[in-house]
């Protein structure tokens, strides 16, 4: 019950604070622009020659001021944002009229989460433990060799390394397809052939985004391997000649790993966005071209519907980090 | 000039330099520039790189290199902007947190690790699509810097909290100083060098947001940046047709921004924790 208390109860409670705050700014800042939501709406249709009759105007204005919440008082529209979320209900797509929002999320999202949750995990394990080997025996030359490579792709954001890979790996050398997920045509069957086609489809982004993520990890391990190498624990170790393998895992990377968890939590968030850049340079089918489309075409209801809904989502993803930890750290167990 | 002189020593940061001040001069260079860049079919179109066209023609008939220039230094601006509201933010953040303690420490806190974890490249997509075409440099600059502070708030903060502990900050109170005075005149002077560390990462950012919007189609297009020149290329296909020139220049240039303003980062915050920085001596004395 303690440890419900002392561990859960923050955790919850942060989690709560970070939707409540995500929330609140994403209608405060849409109140805040000098320019009105629904006016710029009915700008970009008329920019795309929509000729709307004036009455059928009127009642899209309305109708956009009740779906945007800007009837009422400012807490009557601040109860309603809260209570259309709740209901998952973000009104029907502007350009794909009436389908709802919600449901083009629901198609897209398979293919957002396999990609992002796949990658990430994959380049965090890979990432963390290269990271550690190379903190761990950080005088020998492959570690220093790697720390170089990782220092120059470290800072290079997705998108820019996600359009290198494509203009390598697809234009110069034509391994992969140019984008998409999965051959145009393509039946959607359990067979061998359709699982190849989807793995092709996706080894670009996925590499890209692996890449880049496992130097993130790699550099951040390091760093802490090798302060932890230093500690008085791993040199009694040593000195009590345990065998070098049993102290690189055992004594060192188990310590080391716990700031990383942590790590992984607090970055979800970019790596999100950073997934999303990533699947509009590929043309993959998810999230990402999902809000690269309602941008072309003007669609503020997806738009707003994704940033909802990724806040709701990241948060709680952050939350599940948090509430795994004590598996890892026995500390915070027993305590 | 000392700590320049110390830097300087640094292979990381003598690098980051180097590019920086290249950078920087190539952007000084559009004030000369021979083209208005906002006009289109100025020269030949697609022409590869000639002693005439340093880095060729694009298929708007525009000089690459001029543009590249503009590119560079409306990207650069931008950067200045938000990294300098931004830093204004997360000062005054970091030092209310940090010397209040309890409560508003904690509310702070706490709403600044939820902007932490926030996905913001999707709320910023909100926002500047409801402002398309608006965002000139300076809103651009303000827009990145209302959400870019978070991280360097905690940063400052935690900076505060042990400047706090310290003899001085006791001294200063029994003997009478103001908050205000105590914040402003003893603790600024160490916030500074950190303030400047965090500047870097924060320049980067603001960069890599650009390009993200712009390539999304969120800029105003006619104000060239190194967002708005790869969405050009891009959607003039510039990779299929083989105009190699093209997409490779703003590519190559933002890659070495990217490194060079992340290996300047490292290598001040390096120099600013006196540990490696023994590190650093030491090994400096043992090569020579």
């Amino acid at each position: 019950m303690l440890f419900l208390k002392k561990y859960m109860l923050p955790r919850v409670l942060q989690f709560l604070t970070v939707v409540f705050v995500g929330i609140t700014l994403v209608f405060i800042v849409i109140r805040m622009l000098p320019v009105d939501p629904v006016k710029q709406i009915i700008n970009t249709f008329a920019m795309f020659g929509a000729t709307i009759d004036p009455a059928s105007t009127e009642l899209l204005i309305q109708t956009l001021r009740e779906m945007f919440g800007l009837e009422g008082t400012i807490f009557e529209q601040y109860f309603a944002f809260w209570g259309r979320l709740f209901r998952g209900d973000f009104g029907p797509s502007l350009f794909l009229f009436p389908v709802p929002v919600i449901d083009l999320i629901v198609t897209a999202l398979p293919w957002t989460a396999g990609l992002l949750l796949l990658t990430t995990f994959i380049s965090w394990l890979f990432g963390t433990i290269m990271g550690g080997l190379a903190g761990y025996f950080h005088k020998s030359l492959w570690a220093k060799f790697l720390d170089r490579v990782v220092m120059v792709l470290r800072p290079i954001p997705f998108y820019v390394f996600a359009l290198v890979m494509l203009i390598i790996f697809a234009y110069l050398i034509p391994l992969f397809p140019l984008g998409g997920g999965i051959a145009v045509g393509t039946p959607i069957t359990f067979s061998w052939r359709f699982i190849v086609d989807v793995i092709r489809h996706a080894a670009l982004p996925a590499l890209s985004m692996g890449i880049l993520g496992s130097a993130v990890w790699f550099q951040t391990m390091r760093l802490i391997v090798q302060s932890v190498t230093s500690e008085d624990f791993v040199v009694y170790a040593k000195a009590g000649g345990l065998k070098k393998n049993t102290i690189a895992f055992k004594y060192v990377i188990r310590n080391a790993i716990l700031p990383q968890i942590t790590a992984l939590g607090l970055s979800l968030g970019q790596i999100f966005s950073g997934a999303l850049i990533t699947e509009i340079v590929f043309a993959y089918p998810g999230i990402g071209s999902l809000l690269n489309a309602a941008i072309i075409n003007g669609d503020y209801n997806v738009i707003m519907a994704i940033t909802t809904l990724s806040i709701v989502t990241i948060s709680t993803l952050i939350l599940i980090v948090d509430l795994i930890y004590p598996l890892f750290d026995p500390q915070v167990r027993f305590k | 000039m000392k700590m320049l002189k110390d830097l300087l020593r640094d292979g990381k940061f003598k690098f980051g330099f180097i590019v920086l001040v290249i950078l920087v001069t190539l952007s000084l260079l559009s004030f000369v520039s021979p083209y208005d860049i906002t006009i289109w079919n100025v020269g030949i179109r697609d022409r590869p790189p000639s002693w005439d066209n340093l880095l060729g023609t694009n298929s708007r008939g525009q000089d690459v290199f001029w543009e590249m220039t503009f590119a560079i230094r409306n990207s650069l601006t931008i950067a200045v902007f938000a990294a300098f509201f931004s830093r204004i933010v997360a000062v005054i953040i970091g030092l209310i947190a940090g010397y209040s303690g309890g409560k508003i420490d904690k509310l702070l806190m706490s709403i600044n690790d939820s902007v932490l974890v926030l996905p913001l490249l999707p709320i910023l997509i909100l926002v500047s699509s409801l402002m398309r075409g608006r965002l000139d440099v300076l809103s651009l600059g303000l827009m990145l810097g209302f959400f870019g502070w978070a991280w360097d708030a905690r940063v400052i903060r935690s900076q505060i909290l042990k400047l706090r502990e310290k003899g001085f900050t006791y001294t200063a109170i029994i003997s009478g100083s103001s908050t205000l005075k105590l914040v402003a005149k003893e603790y600024l002077p160490h916030v500074t060098p950190l303030v400047f560390a965090t500047i870097m990462n924060n320049m980067s950012w603001a960069v890599g947001m650009e390009v993200t919007l712009a390539l999304l189609g969120l800029s105003d297009f006619e104000m060239s940046t190194l967002g708005t020149m790869l969405h050009w290329a891009i959607s003039y296909q510039s990779m299929l047709l083989g105009i190699w020139w093209w997409i490779l220049t703003p590519v190559t240039v933002s890659i070495f921004l990217f490194v060079g303003l992340y290996l300047l980062s490292v290598s001040i915050s390096e120099y600013l924790d006196p540990r490696t920085r023994i590190q650093r001596i030491g090994t400096v004395r043992q090569s020579n």
